[in-house]
């Protein structure tokens, strides 16, 4: 079989390379260690300052609530609004509370006071975030003060009681970790191999294979089957990383996993071929690559879901593989999701297999 | 018997006329020659009769094998070096040898006997890297792996461009020696001087082959009177005996210029050397020369 010499030499050219075997253990590690941490929506020590005009005991323990909160990082406690502001200007804090005279007696007196908080939402998560957690922190802080005083206010009230499924923690880290393990595949299996065919054209090495009894599709298939493999070993490694760092093990079954995977690699490198094809430069190709490739992980579901994307953009990202194994992926890790739950997942990657391969084998014949 | 037969091939890029109706053949054994600058298509010409490109006209069969219908047949008879450098680089000297042996289904042993001579010389290197080589021996190396699955057809496209002189001697004997082994060679140079060492060569210009004879033939077929000059002011040399009457083409030749003359009696040799002496030029050297196969291309390339 002269596919087996083809292979032979393709991991020895792999491993003789300087930096690519290095490549498979630190693009995980860098992915899987590093990014859930930089990826976080978990807003924490919003910078605050507290513009006390009442300067009682209440007012004094509002303060210390806030500084004990973990969402919030007591600066400083000032006189005047514009004091404040000064602060937010140059970049000191983020959120301004600002607590009226006579802020405690009506509180314990009244049932009920009103305080201004004003929050620089130049980050709009934050802007969000920190109102949030500072209505529920007040809230609790009144209810207590209240309940203190006066056990007549007995007003009618809801409790909600939520309970969160799949993620009861609300940990960002753990919707993030499984979706960033598309971005390992879509490098190692969809960059690479594109990049390496384009080399060998550059180089002109293709030339000498082609005079060779050695058929395009046994050359290309050479070519692929090493990064399929190295693909799908980086996988595993970030599986390993994300268990050994973050405690985190598939609800659902790897192979699920696994399965999906391989035709979600099957896309990634239908489409690297395609790429390599057109492009008569390694410069070219990676360029086009990556295009595709920000796309799609911008577009994927990863960083923001799909769902709250308008409707166009929606349809664009129906058109990206990564949505669909980011969903996957997701899901079997924090869900247990089967195949069978899988089945839209399952339909638009190997259409979109067949499509992008097909493609990719048309556009070789057109070449010669 | 014909080894390659190949009638009226016409290939375009876009706008640019790569070959404008070529039609030659070459018998077994022989070692043939196309002879032409940079540009001039004898790379798009390898390329059509490797299978590698397809002709937009024309028909073309090696060892009686169509390029086009029976390519993967013909793919198992050909051994192709192209102009470029093209093993990797990053495998050492051995393993491009057996790569390229493997996959044409053969072993390095097999036909050791044919590339012994040459391989011998890379032998202390084998354990190198194909990239770390000098120019010669990426050479022999390259037309080892041309020949390890034993070609009854060698095309080297400018196989001696940027090797030093001796190496190019070198290499030159090495052909001599496979042409000995019953092997046909078809090899472009651009350096005229390569010219004589092939058994029959073609003079290509633009896409056209101008003549198609043996050396001896083309030479003796120079039909113009030849004459050489030198002087000790080479630069003005040339403008002045250009502008000189019955002079007719005057060209550059190495560290003389050459020139041809109406055939009307027009041009007297004393009277150039007079005119040279007297515009300041000194040490002039004025004879007439056999043409050589420039000065054949050069005449031709006029026409």
């Amino acid at each position: 079989m002269v596919i087996k010499y083809l292979l032979e030499k393709e991991f020895k050219q792999f491993f003789r390379n300087k930096f690519m075997p290095k490549l498979v253990i630190l693009f995980p590690v860098m992915i899987i260690a590093l990014m859930p941490w930089a990826t976080t929506l978990d807003i924490k020590n919003i910078n605050t300052v507290i513009v006390d005009h009442d300067v009682s005991s209440v007012s004094k323990e509002l303060a210390e609530t806030v500084n004990a909160s973990s969402y919030f990082k007591l600066r400083d406690v000032v006189d005047s609004y514009e004091e404040a502001m000064t602060l937010v200007e140059f970049g000191d804090a983020d959120l301004i509370v600002e607590i009226p005279a006579g802020f405690g007696d009506d509180l314990t007196r009244a049932g009920g006071s009103d305080i201004l908080a004003a929050i620089n939402t130049v980050n709009s998560t934050k802007g969000v975030l920190g109102q949030a957690y500072l209505q529920s922190l007040l809230q609790e802080f009144s209810a207590r003060h209240v309940a203190a005083s006066s056990a007549a206010a007995l007003s009618p009230s809801v409790n909600i009681s939520v309970k969160n499924m799949y993620n009861p923690l609300l940990d960002y880290k753990y919707t993030m970790i499984p979706g960033l393990m598309m971005v390992i595949l879509v490098l190692l299996c969809g960059f690479l191999p594109a990049a390496n065919i384009v080399q060998e054209k550059e180089l002109g090495t293709i030339e000498q294979i082609n005079v060779t009894p050695v058929s395009k599709f046994t050359f290309i298939l050479a070519k692929l089957i090493p990064y399929w493999a190295i693909g799908l070993v980086a996988l595993s490694f970030g599986f390993f990383l994300s268990w050994i760092i973050f405690g985190m093990v598939p609800v659902g079954s790897v192979l699920t996993i696994y399965f999906f995977s391989c035709l979600f690699i099957l896309t990634m490198t239908g489409m690297g071929l395609i790429v390599s094809n057109k492009s008569s430069t390694m410069q070219q190709a990676v360029f086009v690559m990556l295009f595709f490739v920000m796309i799609f992980i911008m577009m994927s579901g990863l960083l923001t879901p799909v769902e709250s994307m308008p409707d166009w953009a929606q349809a664009i990202a129906a058109f990206t593989p990564t949505k669909y194994l980011v969903n996957v992926l997701k899901c079997v890790y924090l869900k247990g999701s089967t195949v069978a739950d899988l089945k839209t997942d399952l339909i638009a990657l190997s259409v979109m297999a067949v499509v992008l391969n097909t493609w990719a084998i048309l556009s070789y014949r057109k070449n010669n | 018997m014909l080894s390659v037969e190949v009638s009226d091939i016409r290939k375009r890029y876009g706008d640019t006329v790569a070959l404008d109706g070529v039609s030659f053949n070459v018998g077994k054994g022989e070692l043939f020659g196309i002879i032409g600058p940079d540009g001039a298509g004898k790379t798009t010409l390898f390329r059509i009769i490797a299978t590698l490109i397809l002709a937009d006209e024309g028909t073309a069969t090696v060892e009686g094998f169509d390029v086009v219908k029976d390519y993967k047949e013909l793919r198992k008879r050909i051994g192709y070096m192209p102009g470029r450098f093209s093993l990797y680089q990053d495998l050492t000297v051995e393993e491009n040898l057996s790569f390229f042996a493997s996959v044409f289904g053969t072993t390095i042993k097999e036909n050791y006997y044919l590339i012994e001579n040459i391989y011998k010389m890379l032998e202390p290197f084998r354990k190198r890297r194909a990239g770390k080589l000098s120019g010669g021996m990426k050479q022999k190396l390259a037309l080892c792996c041309a020949l390890i699955h034993k070609p009854d057809i060698l095309y080297l496209d400018e196989p001696t461009t940027g090797v030093d002189p001796v190496s190019r001697k070198e290499f030159w004997e090495m052909l001599k020696k496979l042409q000995q082994d019953g092997i046909t060679i078809i090899v472009s140079t651009p350096y005229m001087d390569e010219a004589v060492l092939c058994d029959r060569i073609a003079l290509i210009k633009e896409g056209r082959f101008m003549t198609i004879d043996t050396p001896e033939n083309i030479r003796a077929g120079f039909a113009d009177e030849l004459w050489a000059v030198r002087s000790d002011r080479m630069h003005e040399l040339l403008y002045a005996v250009r502008s000189f009457r019955g002079v007719d083409n005057c060209y550059a030749f190495g560290e003389t210029v050459h020139f041809t003359t109406f055939g009307d009696g027009s041009f007297s040799p004393d009277a150039l050397k007079d005119r040279l002496r007297a515009v300041g030029h000194g040490d002039i050297r004025l004879e007439r020369t056999r043409a050589t196969i420039e000065d054949c291309y050069m005449s031709l390339a006029r026409e």
